[in-house]
């Protein structure tokens, strides 16, 4: 296959979309994308938006949205709320159809973009019932926070056999958003009988050591899970194998599960054993990764270097697809191109089966369920390479439920 | 300056008193202040509201309140954030248990509550000073949000642990939440920032804030004279502590719309800090300056090369802005170490012997 030919493939593939082109088709369309190429979070926003741009570069290599071209608006935000909510007008102004955050904003936005009727993916982070299209109707998460604590517990479930007795250490990055899962790990705690204790971490990891020896050592945790995020993952993964305690019974959510939070706490073979979830699939075999590729490839360029940060990368492109994806419906429902924020909200709730060739979990996003089913895989790093250990799965669906469509707790207006 | 003040002769004692003793310049301030209130809410567009002048106006009353303490009380504090968040928590608080209460109310209450943790956390003021103090106060900083984090009252309980600003209306005109328009919630911070701003130039101008100085310039001196060092410190903690529990209520409610303790880091602090010395310590204009300088050449730095037609790498941008920026108040701080207000001073002395400097 040439390198132009699987282009058009992929880009097939990843829209979905007819051959045809209207011949008034060149309308604009732009994606709004708040970045975090510096700042605390750096190692994992640069390759995350170069993801994204490479993808959107390559949906405009092919024949754009049937015809119309997207643009990726890009605005660092370095991990704050401030710069974030300056971007975010500044995107408005310039028509943003659709956002891509990935970080705390998502708090601050969250009422502006329903009053604003404007989409944002927000992947990872976030309101625990951002899932809820009820309660947040322009919100589309991919792996909200109830969804990772349901399958880590449920993964620590797999690997003990029992969960019944034993003591599982859940340590949060000590913030509200680190916390946000707690609810549903008590839930589940007295629903499998096990013993949960909660070792907040400061985001700077400063006291990781201390807390690794408590954990393993006074506690004697038979399960660890973390929810930590930039530089925090590394040092909790480095002071745990310093203390011994066995990396095969640590799961990580998705902020801690990339490749630089491995290299970062010195190499994969101090990390050997550790799991991650992830939302997206790490290496690069896959249809769309060689696809961007060969757009490379086909430009007389070397593929970036930034995709070797798989983790973080293919997230990147998997944001990318999904709005992509969304537009590509809104499109074919106002084939003119001049479409809204209501539009693009349509057509992410008509994404169905969504894989992006085994990329991602199959997405199936409802008006209700706007995190598509919160599909996670584990994945675990073992001599040296992350290597899959389950399928894409859920668990324990009616807790989630119930805890995403739950009142209590709302901010009382 | 541009216009004459020969002939202006001061006959009584009011007028020897007037904030601005010329003509010309209480016309021009009349009309700047009418400008700032009915242009950018005509003129000014959401994004020049939202992302530009409501963080001018809230830092600049942060800066106001931290400027008092630091600036003329010479009480060096790093727990602004700390002091700021009070407010926040207290503005939710009071306005999710009374929901009927008036915001502006809320607002004045947040900034008393915030005015007494001020003082408890100012009353090691009186044994400890400088550096010292600053880390007694970094302290304040620390512990307050931990407290916030911690205790799940403060924010009602609420899973996410933020806490968000209530849709609340002044004079029938919603100023809060997700549905109250920009330019609603500019004149209400503006409002605000005015009367603060009168208040605090008026204080600085009285005994309070002679005795802030005195204290300032040689605490033994200023006690022996007869200033009392525990009243007027504690006092300057107050009132300090007041003017940022305010900005901190404004914050949340005016501009982010929801937050997190992770909004009233020691970053915070910092970043209100380098406002008071860049834009000079010990002046209220100052406190102005130094709050447009951080807020705005950030942003303009971010638009510039757009504006341009230049096309650079979002990355790139980024590191070129931000060693702009620091590259910018170390000259400012070369040029004049005493802050931009000395800077507009000296300007002013020049221009008013202009064009004849000799």
């Amino acid at each position: 296959m040439s390198a132009r030919a699987s282009i058009v493939a992929a880009v097939a593939l990843a829209a979905s979309l007819g051959a045809a082109t209207p011949a008034s088709a060149d309308h604009e369309i732009v994606i709004g994308v708040q970045c975090d190429r510096s700042g605390p979070d750096a190692t994992v926003g640069a390759p995350l938006c170069a993801g994204f741009r490479d993808y959107v570069a390559l949906v405009n290599a092919g024949n754009g949205v049937e015809g119309h071209r997207i643009r990726a608006a890009e605005i660092d935000t370095e991990s704050r709320v401030p710069p974030a909510l300056a971007a975010y007008e500044r995107l408005r102004g310039e028509a943003a159809v659709a956002l891509a955050l990935y970080g705390t904003q998502i708090y601050a936005l969250a009422p502006r973009l329903a009053e604003d009727r404007i989409v944002a993916t927000a992947a990872g982070w976030g309101p625990a019932d951002a899932a809820n299209g009820r309660r947040h109707p322009y919100v589309f998460s991919v792996a909200s926070a109830a969804s990772q604590a349901a399958a880590a517990v449920g993964f620590a479930k797999h690997r003990l056999g029992t969960l019944k007795g034993k003591k599982v250490a859940f340590v949060p990055d000590d913030s509200p958003a680190g916390r946000e899962p707690i609810a549903v790990l008590e839930d589940l705690a007295e629903r499998e009988r096990f013993q949960l204790k909660t070792f907040a971490a400061p985001s700077t990891g400063a006291t990781m050591a201390t807390l690794a020896v408590d954990l393993a050592r006074r506690y004697r945790a038979d399960f660890v899970i973390a929810h930590l995020a930039g530089r925090a993952p590394s040092l909790a993964i480095q002071e745990l194998a310093r203390v011994g305690y066995p990396l095969d019974k640590v799961i990580f959510f998705v902020g801690g599960s990339a490749e630089a939070d491995v290299d970062a706490a010195g190499g994969r073979a101090v990390a050997d054993g550790y799991h991650g979830l992830e939302f997206a699939g790490v290496g690069q075999e896959f249809p769309v990764l060689r696809a961007i590729q060969a757009m490379y490839h086909a430009q007389g360029r070397q593929p970036p270097t930034r995709m070797a940060s798989s983790v973080c990368y293919n997230r990147g492109v998997v944001m990318a697809a999904l709005q992509v994806q969304a537009i590509g419906n809104a499109v074919a429902a106002r084939p003119d191109g001049r479409i809204i924020g209501d539009d693009v909200k349509a057509g992410m709730e008509k994404i169905r089966g969504f894989t992006l060739g085994g990329l991602t979990p199959p997405l199936e996003i409802t008006p209700t369920d706007h995190e598509g089913g919160g599909r996670l895989q584990v994945w675990q790093v073992k001599g040296a390479r992350f290597v899959p250990v389950t399928d894409w799965f859920t668990a324990y669906p009616r807790v989630i439920a119930r805890h995403v469509t739950a009142e209590r707790g709302a901010p009382s207006r | 300056m541009i216009y004459r003040e020969a002939g202006q002769f001061k006959t009584t004692y009011a007028s020897d008193q007037a904030i601005f003793p010329i003509v010309q310049d209480r016309v021009v301030v009349a009309l700047g202040v009418l400008a700032v209130f009915v242009l950018p809410t005509r003129f000014a567009n959401e994004y020049w509201l939202q992302a530009i002048l409501i963080p001018f106006l809230i830092y600049a009353l942060a800066a106001l309140g931290l400027n008092l303490l630091t600036g003329y009380a010479g009480q060096l504090s790093l727990g602004t954030g700390g002091f700021m968040a009070v407010g926040a928590y207290a503005a939710f608080k009071l306005s999710t248990a009374f929901p009927s209460l008036s915001i502006v109310i809320v607002f004045l209450l947040s900034g008393l509550i915030a005015a007494l943790v001020g003082v408890v956390f100012g009353i090691p003021s009186l044994r400890i000073k400088g550096f010292y103090l600053a880390v007694a106060t970094l302290a304040a900083q620390f512990f307050l949000i931990w407290l916030f984090n911690k205790v799940a009252w403060f924010v009602n309980y609420a899973p996410s642990g933020t806490i968000t600003a209530p849709s609340r209306t002044v004079l029938g005109v919603t100023v809060t939440g997700p549905t109250a328009s920009a330019a609603a919630r500019y004149v209400l911070a503006l409002v605000f920032v005015a009367v603060f701003a009168l208040i605090a130039k008026n204080l600085v101008r009285g005994r309070i804030g002679r005795s802030w100085m005195a204290i300032r310039d040689r605490d033994i001196a200023a006690e022996i004279i007869g200033v009392r060092p525990l009243r007027t410190k504690l006092l300057a903690f107050a009132i300090s502590s007041f003017y940022c529990g305010i900005a901190g209520a404004e914050l949340v409610f005016l501009y982010l719309g929801s937050a997190e303790t992770l909004a009233f880091d020691i970053g915070l602090s910092f970043l209100v800090l380098f406002m008071v010395i860049i834009g000079g310590l010990g002046s209220v204009l100052g406190s102005f300056l130094g709050a447009a300088f951080i807020v705005l050449v950030p942003i303009f730095l971010t638009n510039a090369p757009h504006v341009m037609g230049l096309s650079l790498p979002v990355a790139f941008q980024k590191q070129l802005e931000l060693m702009v920026f620091g590259g910018l108040i170390i000259f400012f701080l070369i040029v004049e170490p005493h802050g931009l207000a000395r800077l507009w001073q000296i300007t002013k002395e020049k221009l008013r012997l202009w064009p004849f400097p000799h």
